[in-house]
């Protein structure tokens, strides 16, 4: 979908970008992280023309992104940034009906999108349509602002640092939403941060980018199981590392049907970190887990299982 | 009418000074009698030669002219400094301008006279000239005033320049540039004034007339009638500022 050939961008004698090869496929997650100065900012501006590249080329769709009217390829790819962005003298309906406007979608249609939009992240429409930007929380605009990138059903939802001025529970919840939006619609996504918990939580390949250069691009769990170099290991935490690596796994794979132990089940959502410690707090080596929705106790999680998998009970 | 939106009408001030400005243009010959009493001395103790009326619309129409091409010029210079090409002028234009104010408007009336000649014309350069640096000003600032983020997105989006401009950073602008609007025009009608001097119709001809014949009564006149103006305009420009700002202010 989208794909960096030897990209390279510099500012007088600073390369910010140098060199960079990325494919990006379809459905994918793909965060851009970094310290600041990373380049991974004006790696994201690169894909939608915002930041000009000087070497290499870049293609969306299988074209040359230089063969597009700037205003055309950014219109089919969302963007999204910290709060400041929304247009402070727009309510929030037009605010989140800009890009279909500026593709003359007919006015119901554009309705009908906000409202189905607010809906979506949780705003509820006949309360938020009419209000301004200064009228919402923090959080709240973040969640037009997500909503305004969706819009007209862009092909790439482009983010940066979308939700680097928020608190962190407003985060979260908008991360949640996120991936369920990811997860219902397969859209591709593209996001920088600098938050590594973000990261981790979110996207299906990590890209680690250290002065302009990409230092290791994989999964998650690959890059905290297997760093390639000491820089990846500091940068996911060094002594941390194991925790963050638990922290994506959810106990339900682990569970050893039918058995059964005392205490307060663990849902099975929750991840192997959320189990040890629970292991710690209780003071125990058995944890009973049960399904999240239901209730219904599912089995026990041993201390032994954060290590391994259990072995198939002959 | 519900008697709290009369009560918020009453007290009002701006259809009360509204009122008492058209009264005393229109109503100043039937106000003879009190300034032949306030000035028993003068032999004609109200201004004639001319309606108030008529001076009032000279005088308007003056300011209005003027008033217009210090908009048009100072917003389209404001805008042209303040992106592309047209950064590197800036300093050239503000200087420009600031000199365009330096220079006092009896002064560029008095070497407008020698080049264009005595009326209506000179007094419209020099007011046009002398309104432009707070126009020019409030340009620079109120576009600058829109935030980073703001054009950033507007970019990511996929707005065109034009589309930038007109959708996001002139009415983002506006409040600021309004204000600037307004110091230019009231410091324009009280300029206005002085054009009397080379020939023009306006409010100035009875305080000139008066202060070269020593008539107090003309002089009390005209500028009872140009102040009440300017006040009235300035609650005008108040009112307008409040309605196209309202998206900012906390409700």
């Amino acid at each position: 979908m989208i794909e960096l050939r030897e990209v390279g961008k510099s500012y007088g004698a600073v390369r910010a970008v140098d060199g960079v090869s990325l494919t990006i496929e379809r459905a994918e997650f793909v965060v851009l992280i970094g310290a600041s100065g990373s380049g991974k900012s004006t790696l994201l501006k690169m894909i939608n023309r915002l930041v000009e590249h000087d070497q290499g080329m870049v293609l969306f769709q299988g074209e040359q992104i230089r063969a597009f009217k700037p205003e055309d390829l950014r219109r089919r790819m969302g963007y999204a940034i910290q709060s400041i962005g929304l247009f402070p003298h727009w309510s929030v309906a037009r605010n989140i009906a800009t890009v279909p406007q500026l593709l003359r979608w007919p006015r119901e249609r554009i309705a009908a999108r906000v409202d189905e939009l607010l809906a979506l992240l949780d705003l509820e429409p006949a309360l938020y349509r009419e209000r301004y930007p200064h009228q919402l929380s923090g959080g709240q605009q973040q969640r037009v602002g997500v909503a305004r990138a969706l819009a007209a059903d862009p092909e790439v939802l482009l983010m940066d640092e979308p939700f680097g001025a928020l608190d962190p529970i407003s985060r979260q919840a908008l991360q949640h939403e996120l991936i369920r939006i990811h997860r219902a619609s397969r859209r591709t996504i593209v996001m920088v941060t600098h938050d590594i918990g973000e990261a981790l939580r979110l996207a299906t390949r990590i890209v680690l980018l250290d002065r302009g250069r990409i230092v290791q691009a994989g999964t998650p769990a690959q890059l905290l199981a297997h760093p390639a170099d000491d820089f990846v290991r500091e940068f996911f935490g060094g002594d941390e590392r194991g925790l963050r690596l638990l922290a994506l796994q959810p106990v339900a794979e682990r569970v050893h049907a039918g058995e059964s132990a005392p205490g307060e089940p663990l849902p099975h959502t929750a991840s192997l970190r959320d189990a040890l410690s629970q292991f710690i707090a209780r003071g125990v080596s058995r944890l009973p887990v049960a399904d999240a929705a239901s209730g219904r106790v599912l089995g026990a999680i041993h201390f032994d299982d954060l290590l391994a998998p259990p072995s198939p009970t002959p | 009418m519900t008697w709290p939106r009369l009560h918020r009408l009453l007290r009002d001030p701006l259809p009360w000074l509204t009122a008492a400005l058209l009264l005393l243009v229109w109503g100043m010959p039937s106000l003879k009698p009190l300034f032949a009493a306030w000035f028993p001395t003068l032999d004609r103790p109200l201004y004639e030669q001319e309606s108030f009326a008529a001076l009032s619309m000279s005088h308007v129409a003056i300011v209005a002219a003027s008033s217009a091409v210090s908009l048009a010029v100072g917003v389209a210079a404001g805008l042209f400094v303040t992106r592309g090409a047209g950064r590197e002028f800036r300093p050239l234009v503000e200087t420009l301008v600031a000199i365009g104010q330096t220079v006092p408007p009896v002064a560029v009336l008095a070497l407008a006279v020698p080049l264009i000649g005595f009326g209506a014309l000179p007094a419209l350069i020099a007011l046009a000239l002398y309104g432009l640096l707070p126009i020019v000003r409030a340009t620079i600032a109120g576009i600058e005033s829109v935030p980073q983020g703001v054009l950033e997105v507007a970019d990511g989006l996929g707005l065109t320049r034009l589309q930038r401009l007109q959708r996001t950073e002139l009415p983002l602008a506006l409040p600021v540039l309004l204000a600037g609007v307004r110091s230019s025009v009231i410091i324009n009608i009280g300029t206005a004034a002085i054009a009397s001097t080379v020939g023009a119709r306006t409010l100035g001809s009875p305080i000139i007339v008066g202060l070269a014949g020593f008539n107090t009564a003309y002089v009390l006149q005209g500028a009872v009638v140009v102040a009440l103006m300017a006040v009235v305009v300035d609650l005008g420009f108040e009112r307008l500022g409040a309605r196209w700002g309202r998206w900012r202010a906390a409700v």
